[in-house]
């Protein structure tokens, strides 16, 4: 016989486990009965709090979902006999105040509504009404079923500002009547851009913490990930979602290269390509040709999966397609107008045409002051100069990269680059 | 975190009955539209294979069939948060084989796939 790792510590971990697996569909069916995310949000929370009162001694039901939902739906009939509920739109509960019979639980997790409910939910959780980190917020939470205080580790913020964040949020749904439902047909585009935002950004707060310690932190990416493909089962027909996907994929699966043994970063140009994660890159190309093959417009995710395939096909930097890379951002250019994608493409010309051509292209964004703040502008500098044999102006600007980088890896990166110059 | 797990079974003389399949069939999409389930498939029982040892400085090279107590019946690679969540997600597979085919006995064993994170 076994038991199961340390007794309740064991169940609670279980019962956590069955929660994440289960948040956003119980959530989601829960918002389309109240008609209100956060009272779905607490009822939900209720039932979890139940669950880890009962599963421990009874075990995991044979259907977690199901109870869940026949809890949270029960919780919501005495919340709404003992409770002024009017401001509250609560209509279509069941009066079910029966033990749940075989019936009620297959009911409770009919697969019908799944997908639009959860469609819905994600549009609700990142409404343009609520402020971005809410929005990044409440998608964790209810989507992927994290706690608040996982969210704050993943932030580096404390839970208390984790837990507001998500308060503001549902006090906005509530206060500007903000319904659980679609967007209209002339706003899924623009609700849509919001949703990948939202996924993109949790994305990069992973892939380059922009403060604190860390160069990276693979769990935000990797929640991430898992979102942009529940995103892609949900809408399959939209490019940029697969794009995003794609791009999402394609960089993850540099992860393992992007730190040494020490945990300092690694530069692409640098990194062992042998360590790239081959399954995530070839998840990651093949979402992209599934892309490709529905014919639509390129976006910018879709452009910029692209680039990053760019990469991912090349067994080294010398064997890139800089010129197809520097195209790509030319395009990228146009879709979404940013200093951030002329630098990007400065240095792929820099790569494809020789460094004067790249610095050329990167003196006019100096010119231009728009990125006076960002490293990355003077590191590439820095490069292009270090191969023009210009090794004073190279270390030069390698530590003006080093004086404005925020994270602490990066700046001793810039540091040691700075040494690294040849004379 | 990336954990495969492995599933064996002891060998059964009848086919799985097709409302497993279709349990099983309908977890598998459920867990790839989560996002969690990476890959899986099922294995051709041990007749089919081979099996290469080196043992003492000999390479030697067998082919099937072998007889096993339990055979391996499929592989499943997930991409969770932990151990935990890999565990409820096989929980629920192997809950499929106990509704539908409740002779069948196995066991799966679930481990985790080195990664960016480290080893630990």
């Amino acid at each position: 016989m076994t038991t199961p790792p340390a007794g309740a510590e064991g169940a609670r971990r279980a019962v956590e486990a069955v929660w994440r697996m289960e948040a956003g569909r119980l959530i989601a069916g829960l918002a389309r009965l109240t008609g209100d995310l956060g009272l779905a949000e607490e009822l939900a929370q209720d039932a979890l709090v139940a669950a880890l009162e009962h599963w421990p001694a009874t075990g995991v039901p044979p259907n977690p979902g199901g109870w869940l939902m026949t809890t949270a739906k029960r919780r919501a009939i005495d919340l709404h006999r003992h409770r002024d509920m009017s401001e509250r739109k609560l209509h279509l509960l069941a009066d079910d105040r029966q033990p749940p019979s075989p019936a009620d639980l297959a009911a409770a997790s009919a697969d019908d509504h799944v997908g639009d409910d959860l469609l819905r939910l994600i549009f609700t959780a990142c409404h343009p009404a609520l402020s971005t980190e809410s929005r990044v917020a409440l998608v964790l939470k209810c989507l992927a079923g994290l706690s608040t205080a996982e969210i704050a580790r993943a932030f580096l913020v404390s839970e208390p500002t984790i837990a507001q964040r998500i308060v503001r949020a549902k006090k906005t749904l509530s206060a500007r009547q903000i319904a659980f439902e679609m967007p209209r047909a002339g706003d899924i585009a623009a609700r849509r851009g919001s949703v990948l935002e939202v996924v993109y950004l949790i994305f990069n707060e992973g892939y380059a913490a922009t403060a604190g310690e860390d160069w990276m932190r693979p769990e935000l990416c990797a929640e991430a990930t898992r979102l942009g493909r529940v995103l892609v089962a949900l809408m399959p027909a939209d490019a940029e979602v697969g794009g995003l996907l794609a791009l999402m994929e394609l960089q993850a699966s540099r992860l393992p290269a992007r730190t040494d043994a020490e945990g300092n970063p690694v530069l692409l140009a640098e990194q062992d390509r042998r360590r790239w994660d081959r399954l995530l890159l070839r998840r990651g190309l093949a979402e992209l040709d599934r892309v490709r093959a529905l014919d639509a417009p390129a976006g910018p995710y879709v452009v910029q999966a692209e680039i990053a395939a760019c990469h991912a096909r090349a067994t080294s930097v010398g064997e890139t397609r800089w010129d197809q890379i520097a195209a790509w951002y030319a395009i990228l250019g146009h879709l979404w107008p940013s200093p951030v994608v002329e630098l990007n493409r400065a240095i792929a010309v820099g790569m494809a045409d020789g460094p004067a051509a790249g610095l050329a292209l990167l003196d006019e964004l100096t010119g231009s002051g728009r990125l006076a703040g960002y490293p990355q502008l003077r590191a590439a500098r820095a490069e292009m100069l270090t191969r023009l044999g210009r090794p004073a102006d190279a270390r030069t600007e390698y530590e003006r990269a080093a004086a404005l980088s925020k994270n602490d890896r990066e700046r001793q990166l810039f540091f040691s680059r700075a040494l690294a110059v040849p004379d | 975190m990336r954990y495969l797990v492995l599933l064996k079974g002891k060998p059964m003389n009848e086919p799985p009955p097709a409302a497993l399949m279709e349990a099983i069939a309908a977890l598998g999409v459920e867990a790839t539209r989560s996002g969690a389930l990476l890959d899986t498939a099922g294995l051709m029982p041990r007749a089919a294979g081979a099996r290469l040892t080196l043992i003492g400085g000999e390479l030697d090279i067998t082919d099937g069939p072998f007889t096993e107590a339990k055979e391996l019946v499929s592989y499943a690679l997930w991409e969770v948060r932990g151990p935990d969540d890999a565990v409820a997600w096989t929980r629920r597979f192997l809950a499929a084989h106990q509704e539908h085919w409740p002779a069948w006995e196995g066991e799966a064993d679930v481990v985790k796939v080195m990664g960016p994170e480290g080893i630990g």
